[in-house]
């Protein structure tokens, strides 16, 4: 039985369609799947304040690939919000968020590396899971490398910018059980970290498991 | 096409005739400059190249080399793309640039940090102070919207496919032209996320100065700013130099100047102990 099959389950309230895949990504893991364009993805953070870092990559070209510079240039934004359109390097839209229970997200903030983690914290964190692993190791198993890891997304983790320029990761604004609805725009694949990191406040902490439901 | 040129030793005399030519935007060779600091020996200038308005270049620079860019007439827009040019699966994070020293906007001091928690470059000297580590630069789509045009065989090229070519020229791929900085161009980012575009004019010779921290390959383009708000094309001239320099020593204020950039110079140093 799928988890949406449980009666009175709170997270599937007004999907746009009949469930297709529907999917637990456990606490620091990558994860990696192929949506259809027209189809929906929402993603869940069960337990609260659980960075999902994210990257996208056309399914019939991986060289065309998420944007963060083209989608906050074309929007004159820096936020992601309910209505922000996900560009591609050659400005396509690749996805659109259609709902949002969150204010808004992050995609300036990058992806935890072991190496950046040792300029952020210390040589003592250089063996420490981190998000650029789990890209890797996603993007690996598809004929992708190190050359294919971009500026990514960041669902559910807040980077706010100072007047001064000030920028950092602080405490989130999401909370249990809220999500984020995304239409794909073309056939693409979607590479995900569920952050692993404990030295900043993206994961309160405490990296938790999140959800991936997908939508026909 | 004139009958003069039918054979080819005409077509070689006409070709010939040609060098000695000198244009606005083009490379001096050997390289010469007039304006280089005292301390700056003639026989250590490593390029001298003006870029022309929608033009390109791209360089391999040896660490500790000092590359020089000056906004000629005060509305040049140089996005840069930076790559270890030993192993150039490295190259410029603009997200961890602007994370791991706590600040969105590029100036003196400031480095730019590549995904190998490495520092590629420092910024040694800026007066011009509106820089873009946001926006990325145009592709054919923004142009061709914007200005009906924007093809590297059109008039208005645009500055992805610019990097593309610079890009090419090393051997890499579309998979490698990833986020870029943009110098001379600016944005101030507001409460809400809004970006603020700062385009100019500015006051001709805005100048910056960066140091090479590693061995670099360095792509530049030069095309009007994804979000210049002016219905033209507009965009001049960049002009680039380069000088051989001594590497970074220990006690040097930008290495020590804050925790993480101290240690982004260490990874450095580790990567050079062979």
């Amino acid at each position: 039985m799928t988890p949406s099959a449980v009666l009175g389950d709170p997270h599937i309230s007004g999907l746009s369609g009949p469930i297709v895949h529907d999917e637990v990504v456990p606490a620091r893991a990558p994860w990696l799947h192929h949506i259809a364009a027209g189809q929906t993805l929402r993603i869940v953070d069960l337990e609260g304040n659980q960075a999902v870092d994210f990257l996208l990559y056309s399914a019939a070209d991986d060289a065309e690939r998420y944007s963060a510079q083209d989608t906050v240039s074309a929007q004159q934004n820096l936020f992601l919000r309910a209505g922000s359109v996900l560009r591609s390097n050659e400005g396509n839209p690749m996805m659109t968020i259609v709902g949002t229970s969150v204010e808004y997200h992050d995609t300036i903030g990058g992806a935890c590396s072991c190496e950046s983690n040792t300029l952020r914290y210390g040589h003592h964190t250089k063996s420490q899971h981190a998000c650029v692993e789990n890209f890797l190791e996603a993007n690996l198993t598809d004929g992708r490398g190190k050359r294919d890891i971009v500026s990514n997304i960041n669902f559910f983790m807040n980077v706010p910018v100072e007047a001064d320029g000030a920028l950092g990761i602080v405490d989130g604004i999401s909370a249990p059980g809220l999500t984020v609805d995304l239409r794909a725009e073309m056939d693409i694949i979607v590479v995900v970290s569920n952050c692993p990191q404990i030295n900043n406040p993206c994961n309160a902490f405490n990296p938790t498991p999140v959800r991936m439901i997908v939508t026909a | 096409m004139t009958t003069a040129l039918a054979d080819p030793l005409a077509a070689r005399d006409h070709a010939r005739a040609m060098a000695g030519t000198v244009v606005e935007a083009m490379p001096l060779l050997p390289p010469v400059a007039d304006d280089l600091r005292a301390c700056v020996s003639t026989e250590d200038l490593l390029w001298e190249e003006t870029i022309a308005a929608g033009g390109y270049a791209t360089r391999r620079l040896p660490r500790g080399s000092r590359l020089r860019l000056i906004d000629l007439q005060g509305d040049a827009c140089a996005s840069m793309l930076i790559f270890n040019a030993e192993m150039p699966t490295e190259r410029l994070n603009v997200a961890d640039t602007v994370k791991i020293q706590w600040n969105a906007y590029l100036g003196t001091g400031k480095l730019l940090l590549s995904d190998m928690g490495r520092v590629l470059a420092s910024i040694l000297e800026d007066d011009a102070g509106t820089h873009d580590a946001f926006c990325g630069t145009s592709n054919a789509a923004t142009n061709q919207a914007k200005y009906g045009e924007g093809r590297n065989s059109g008039a208005y090229p645009n500055g992805r496919d610019r990097l593309l070519l610079g890009a090419a020229k090393h051997g890499l791929q579309r998979r490698d032209v990833h986020p870029c900085v943009n110098l001379f161009k600016g944005v101030r980012i507001e409460a809400d996320g809004a970006i603020t575009p700062q385009i100019g004019p500015y006051d001709a010779g805005r100048t910056m100065i960066l140091r090479a921290e590693m061995d670099l390959i360095v792509v530049l383009a030069n095309c009007p700013h994804v979000l210049d708000p002016r219905e033209e094309w507009t965009v001049t001239p960049l002009r680039v130099s380069a000088w051989r320099g001594a590497i970074t020593p220990a006690d040097d204020p930008i290495r020590n100047e804050t925790p993480e950039g101290l240690r982004a110079f260490l990874n450095v140093e580790d990567y050079f102990r062979r």
